[in-house]
């Protein structure tokens, strides 16, 4: 999508709404402009910048697949003042978008690889789209490891998607919570202590990751140990995003924009910056 | 600069204003205002600052005038040309939500009158093409920005009296202004040397019909440019910055400034290639209709750094860290070159009178395993 004035939102209508979670809900998004609509397209891993009216932006990365019939997802946490307003939208209500921004998932060059997705928290949200893409296009990419980490158990939301991923063939779906429930089916810890079962090839395999950033931090010294090449490794950064353009300087991470340069970074390119507290 | 200038006597100095005018600009000048020097606008040589010296130290900005007939004495102000094409604040868009709640986005991309500016220094102009590289030359130019560049006309002048706290001998981006002006001045006794470096340039010069300037006059302009080099009393460390900041981030020195600075930001506001900014929002009271804008913003603020409910960088040490790292350091990744161009706003307007210059020697000596 070519943007004139990249800060100018589009006027985008809620087709639905759904309550994933008591705080994680899912808007899908439609451009009312037709031509808007039609000349929109996204990677997986890229976001959107939404506007609620008279609030202001926040930056939310996009889960639903690129090829998707012009229905745009967004799975939002209840954390903050737009956000906050975010949650009171209904279907039929309309908000400002503009976007894509931002370097999104490897999967082209993934194709053919094993892959290992590891992700902790709400951090599932922005490599959703990369799973989708994946598990629709079997027989592309090698074996598939799924290794999802929350919490508490409570958490863990889309259990039926996780379900659905789990029949896929070669695919193994891992789940952790640090602290479980009664009914919990997955394992009780840390994610990196369920990597003795993953089924990859470190030579010719593929790594994304997301989720806070000491999970990130241990997940890569562990599979790095177990021969992953840190340039095969990726990680989606989340920082404070306010123009998504390169321009307002509050998502630097070190050198990179995390808005332009990211926010899915190979390992190599940030794991010095990933090991200083406070930047 | 190696075409044959010619000369402007001081005398004649009005008849570019006049020029300028006539061919539709709007220009500013240095004044003093406020005691300080300040871009303004004017359309006479009286209101320039003759005889107008400044004095300045770390954390400390004073002018003095003589009877000098000087009228660019002077190093510079608090601002250099930032504020005249990123607007410390600047509408980016309005909407309206209609009666069906539908959301119309209404651009506020500013119609910018020509103008052209007066005394302007080389580091200021080595800072306005970083500000370029950032604002327009990345995936997304900046039509905002773009509208106020496009229109704007920059008659600089060799800056023959650096201040203590200059150092742009040493960042390489001065004393002398180079092509990147369309007109570029050098003042001497009773006029000055006059390049025009541009088609605009030509158009307002050519008409004054001046003469050549002699081979005294060029090489007295040369002379008075190396001395105003080497006056320059600071200069940057020969280290390899970008390397040795991002290998020092848990250095002990950190701590050291962090005492002193009070995180107030003003270094980042002086700064001409700064270039941090937050949105605002201001809603209509009715509701119906919301204005979204842009204001400079500072990585010594505790929201530059906000992320869900916690502050990424909480303390004046990761504050001041970030500042320096990124000036010297994560501006040569991100542009090809350090952020500074030695004009020493920071070190003057500090109000604790912190000097980048002092620090980063500190860092690279110790770094390099001497003793603080």
């Amino acid at each position: 999508m070519t943007m004139a004035n990249p800060y100018l939102p589009l006027d985008a209508r809620i087709v639905e709404r759904i309550q994933e979670s008591p705080t994680l809900f899912t808007l899908r998004l439609e451009l009312t402009d037709p031509a808007a609509k039609a000349a929109y397209a996204f990677e997986p891993g890229q976001f959107n910048m939404l506007y609620l009216h008279g609030v202001g932006e926040v930056a939310i990365s996009i889960v639903s697949d690129p090829l998707e019939e012009h229905l745009i997802d967004h799975t939002i946490r209840q954390v903050g003042r737009v956000t906050g307003g975010l949650a009171a939208l209904q279907a039929g209500d309309h908000l400002g978008l503009r976007g894509p921004f931002g370097r999104g998932w490897p999967v082209q060059q993934a194709q053919g690889r094993d892959l290992v997705i590891v992700t902790g928290g709400l951090g599932c949200a922005p490599v959703v789209s990369a799973i989708e893409y994946v598990l629709r296009r079997c027989g592309e990419f090698g074996r598939v490891n799924i290794v999802q980490g929350v919490k508490h158990a409570d958490d863990f939301i889309w259990r039926e998607r996780y379900d659905r991923w789990a029949e896929c063939p070669d695919t193994k779906v891992l789940i952790a919570a640090d602290v479980g429930s009664p009914l919990w089916p997955g394992h009780v810890g840390l994610v990196t202590e369920l990597f003795d079962q993953l089924n990859f090839d470190p030579a010719n395999a593929t790594v994304m990751m997301c989720g806070p950033e000491g999970m990130m931090r241990a997940a890569a010294r562990d599979l790095l140990a177990m021969g992953m090449p840190p340039q095969d490794m990726w990680l989606s950064m989340e920082r404070n995003m306010q123009c998504a353009a390169g321009h307002c300087g509050h998502c630097q991470f070190g050198p990179k924009f995390v808005c332009k340069d990211g926010p899915v970074f190979s390992y190599d390119q940030i794991a010095d910056l990933l090991q200083v507290k406070g930047l | 600069m190696d075409s044959q200038p010619t000369y402007l006597p001081r005398a004649q100095l009005q008849t570019l204003i006049d020029g300028l005018l006539t061919a539709g600009y709007q220009v500013l000048g240095p004044m003093l205002e406020q005691d300080v020097i300040q871009y303004r606008p004017l359309d006479s040589t009286s209101q320039l600052p003759r005889g107008v010296h400044d004095h300045q130290a770390p954390g400390s900005y004073r002018t003095t005038t003589t009877d000098s007939t000087r009228q660019f004495a002077w190093a510079n102000g608090p601002q250099a040309l930032k504020p005249l094409l990123f607007a410390p604040t600047e509408p980016l868009w309005r909407v309206e939500r209609d009666a069906d709640g539908a959301l119309r986005f209404i651009t506020a991309v500013p119609e910018a009158a020509p103008t052209a500016v007066i005394g302007v220094r080389a580091c200021d102009l080595a800072a306005l093409r970083l500000q370029d590289r950032h604002f327009l030359e990345g995936e997304h130019p900046d039509p905002y920005y773009r509208a106020r560049r496009d229109n704007l006309l920059l008659v600089a002048v060799d800056c023959s009296h650096p201040a203590d706290t200059c150092f742009c001998a040493s960042t390489g981006d001065g004393p002398d202004c180079d092509d990147s002006a369309d007109i570029v001045l050098t003042e001497l006794a009773d006029g000055f040397l006059l390049w025009s470096y541009s088609a605009r340039g030509r158009a307002i010069t050519e008409p004054l019909a001046l003469a050549k300037a002699s081979a005294d006059q060029v090489q007295n302009g040369k002379a008075s440019i190396a001395a105003a080099a080497a006056t320059q009393p600071r200069r940057l460390p020969a280290a390899d910055l970008p390397t040795t900041l991002f290998a020092n981030q848990a250095h002990p020195h950190w701590d050291d400034v962090a005492k002193r600075c009070l995180a107030c930001g003003n270094c980042t506001l002086v700064c001409p290639s700064c270039f941090c900014h937050r949105s605002e929002e201001t809603p209509a009271l009715g509701g119906a209709s919301s204005e979204h804008s842009r204001v400079w913003d500072s990585c010594f603020t505790s929201g530059h750094a906000h992320l869900h409910s916690t502050h990424l960088r909480e303390t004046s040490r990761d504050q001041y860290r970030q500042w320096l790292t990124h000036k010297f350091g994560g501006w040569v990744e991100q542009y090809g070159r350090s952020g500074c161009t030695g004009c020493g706003r920071c070190i003057s307007w500090c109000p604790v009178g912190i000097d980048v210059t002092a620090e980063l020697a500190a860092l690279c000596a110790e770094a390099a395993g001497g003793n603080a």
